[in-house]
């Protein structure tokens, strides 16, 4: 499902810094696969890639069949709406309510209206917040708004979720719940592509786990435990 | 889905423009400020056009016929003049109406009434009041029509003096006043071009900031797979809000400016009235302000949204 072929990126700024350095794996749909590996070791970068945020320097990314780096500008937007993305800031827009930023992913993958009215409550019901609908973001905690930004990723039916940091603004209750909620939504087939580096889920999750290190893969572990 | 996605843009502009209050208010009175600028900018050239138009109107020639002059020399002479292209109208006051008009004039004065009486016979001459398109055509007018000129008649002449053409005073006024008025209408048009380019800027200027707030909206839009038409529309039918909130306030403002405009320089300004100008070009002024307003407001969106949309 989604293939790194040799993938390298080299920042030139006031030095040269390689974020990423040969990178190759491939991620089955289905997987659960986590990424760990301390700050700076390019997780971020890695998942940039796969939105078409940031181009490899060397190598290709794969998402199916579509080489990424080859998309043109327009097809960008169509390959994020079958990708759910979830953040450690969340990235929920300020001025809607929940409802309203689960209906805006909707909207923009040119759902129905009606679609909306039945899919938006269901999944707020679903990571449970069904009586925070008209909540706007700066009146939820932490984790209801990691949780928004959970029903906003999954609400198109993605392929595939990415979540960078989802637990790292989170305390440890919000953490595990966050967590399970991604337990689930792999449980149900969708393919989840995690980045962090608290070692605590990684050992609870027992799935897959690709370490980085210094921009390189340092281990591919099955069924993995974080060891860096 | 066109109707469909148009309906959300417009809905989500709304909103936003609801929502973000301080910042809606702040660029719909600083683009009140902007329309007012042109607004007034229209006004003003009114203003100063009706105020050439007058003091253009006021310079005329006054060609005086001799006492013996036969009507129908005068009357061929007054032909010959019309047909000349640079003469607006030709007004003739004969020796008559010439001793009325002076009666009329003088009528408080009863010394001069006595003195008329006096002579006994009428000591006043005929004459043509000529009005030129153009003040600085007056010499030409002049050169025709004196005793040596193509219109002059051939045997004996019938002008008597040619009254703002022989004076070299009067020249030389006339002369300034056409420099002036061309002035006038340069440093005008100047004036419009560059209150509107500081209007221009005053509101692209606002609007961006405005947008330079929202920056993280649109990447988070962008990453939840919104095309820019989509995240771009939003904002433009916002700045189209910013225009037409802020021409209605512009328009509603410039009535009880120019009625106290009115009231307050009556006394001195004796020509325009700009209230009356105001009313009697209502629909012209909403046009252009609430046009104004439209096109600056949606232009200011689009270019400030583009710096935020590259992929």
């Amino acid at each position: 499902m989604i293939y790194f072929d040799k993938v390298s990126k080299i920042y030139n700024g006031t030095g040269k810094t390689v974020a990423l350095e040969d990178v190759s794996f491939a991620i089955e749909p289905g997987e659960f696969v986590s990424i760990v590996g301390q700050s700076g070791a390019g997780k971020t970068t890695l998942l940039k890639m796969l939105l078409a945020e940031e181009a490899p320097t060397s190598g290709s990314v794969f998402f199916e069949s579509t080489n990424i780096n080859e998309l043109r500008d327009a097809e960008k937007p169509l390959l994020r709406r079958r990708i759910g993305t979830v953040f450690q800031d969340f990235k929920l827009l300020p001025n809607k309510t929940a409802y309203e930023n689960i209906a805006f992913a909707m909207e923009v993958a040119g759902r129905a209206e009606e679609e909306i009215a039945a899919d938006v409550p269901h999944v707020l019901e679903l990571v449970d917040l069904g009586n925070k609908m008209w909540n706007f973001p700066h009146q939820l905690s932490g984790g209801e708004r990691q949780r928004v930004a959970i029903a906003r990723a999954i609400v198109n039916q993605p392929d595939l979720i990415i979540a960078d940091e989802p637990t790292g603004n989170l305390d440890p209750v919000n953490t595990y719940e966050i967590v399970q909620i991604f337990r689930k939504i792999n449980d149900m087939g969708t393919t989840v592509f995690l980045t962090t580096h608290n070692k605590g889920i990684i050992d609870s999750i027992k799935k897959r786990v690709i370490t980085l290190e210094h921009g390189r893969v340092s281990r591919d572990d099955k069924a993995g435990q974080y060891v860096l | 889905m066109f109707f469909l996605t148009t309906k959300r843009i417009w809905k989500s502009g709304f909103v936003n423009f609801w929502r973000n209050g301080v910042v809606s208010l702040s660029a719909v009175l600083v683009m009140v400020i902007a329309l007012f600028m042109i607004g007034s900018t229209i006004l003003l050239s009114a203003a100063l056009h009706d105020g050439l138009t007058q003091l253009k109107e006021k310079v005329d020639i006054n060609i005086y016929f001799t006492a013996d002059a036969q009507e129908s020399d005068i009357q061929a002479f007054i032909k010959s003049t019309q047909t000349l292209p640079e003469v607006a109208s030709v007004e003739y006051v004969n020796r008559d109406q010439a001793k009325e008009e002076f009666m009329k004039r003088h009528q408080d004065d009863q010394l001069l009434l006595q003195a008329l009486d006096e002579v006994g016979d009428n000591p006043l001459l005929a004459y043509v009041n000529v009005k030129a398109h153009d003040p600085s055509q007056y010499k030409l007018i002049c050169d025709q029509v004196s005793p040596s000129g193509d219109l002059s008649p051939a045997k004996v002449s019938i002008i008597q003096n040619t009254g703002g053409c022989s004076e070299e005073r009067n020249q030389l006024a006339i002369e300034r006043l056409s420099l002036v008025i061309a002035g006038f209408q340069k440093f005008g048009l100047a004036v419009i071009v560059i209150l509107i380019l500081i209007a221009a800027l005053i509101t692209f200027n606002t609007i961006r900031l405005a947008i330079y707030d929202a920056r993280e909206e649109i990447a988070v839009m962008r990453l939840v797979g919104a095309d820019n038409r989509y995240i771009r529309g939003p904002f433009i039918a916002e700045g189209i809000l910013y225009g037409i909130i802020a021409g209605i306030i512009t328009i509603v403002l410039f009535y009880p400016l120019t009625l106290w405009v009115k009231s307050s320089t009556a006394a001195f300004w004796g020509g325009i009235n700009l209230f009356s100008y105001y009313l009697s070009n209502f629909l012209e002024m909403v046009l252009v302000i609430l046009g104004a307003g439209i096109v600056l407001g949606a232009v200011a969106s689009y270019l400030a949204v583009r710096r935020y949309l590259r992929m």
